[in-house]
């Protein structure tokens, strides 16, 4: 289980960086999500992961292959621009459905209105 | 010395991103509600994903690649599906 590519120095040096970022920011994303009280304040933390994680995890692939196979590798870029766009609908449909759900039910779940 | 270096490195992020599952599917498991659920699957499906692109790098091979991107795919899919099912009763109206 324990392997890597034959990377030189420098490069291997950006891949590992890059990724154990990435993988720091999606563990901060979660445990957030695990420690938040409401729900309300439970969507906003896996955010973290699926902006600055995918993108740093997706940069050190970028820069792992375009090294490897010594030409520009940038399909990772497809990831990056769909998780970009697509978590803020998912998530405004969420907290719009959550908020329907709440106030049907009348309870003090419900954040305070302005 | 270099490779191993990177090696301990990508496993140690495969870790980190195994404990990041955990904790959605302790989200998942928990709830308390159906909202909060949909929130944990949709935290799961992304460091999934991001699981499977470090995999990509361990092994060298574009097909993990491909997953990753049908995986995040699927998953806006399923969680559009949930959050508008919890909206309104139905998912096809």
């Amino acid at each position: 289980m324990i392997q890597a590519p034959d990377l030189p120095q420098w490069a291997a040096l950006v891949t590992g960086i890059l990724l154990l970022g990435g993988a720091i920011a999606a563990l901060i994303g979660s445990i957030g999500l695990v420690r938040m009280r409401s729900f309300y304040d439970r969507v906003h933390p896996p955010t973290i992961g699926s902006s600055m994680g995918v993108v740093l995890i997706a940069a050190a692939s970028i820069v792992c292959f375009s090294v490897l196979r010594a030409r520009p590798s940038v399909h990772e870029v497809l990831i990056v621009v769909f998780v970009t766009l697509t978590t803020p609908v998912t998530f405004m449909l969420l907290g719009r459905a959550a908020l329907y759900r709440d106030s049907a039910e009348s309870d003090d779940r419900m954040p305070p209105s302005r | 010395m270099t490779v191993t270096a990177l090696a301990w490195t990508i496993t140690l992020a495969q870790v980190l991103l195994g404990i990041a599952m955990c904790c959605a599917a302790w989200r998942v498991a928990v709830g308390p509600r159906a909202q909060d659920r949909i929130l944990g699957l949709d935290t799961l499906y992304v460091n999934a994903m991001l699981l499977l692109i470090t995999f990509g790098i361990q092994t060298g091979r574009t097909l993990y690649f491909e997953s990753a991107l049908i995986v995040s795919l699927l998953g806006f899919v399923g969680t559009v599906a949930c959050a508008k099912f919890l909206m309104r009763g139905e998912v096809i109206e």
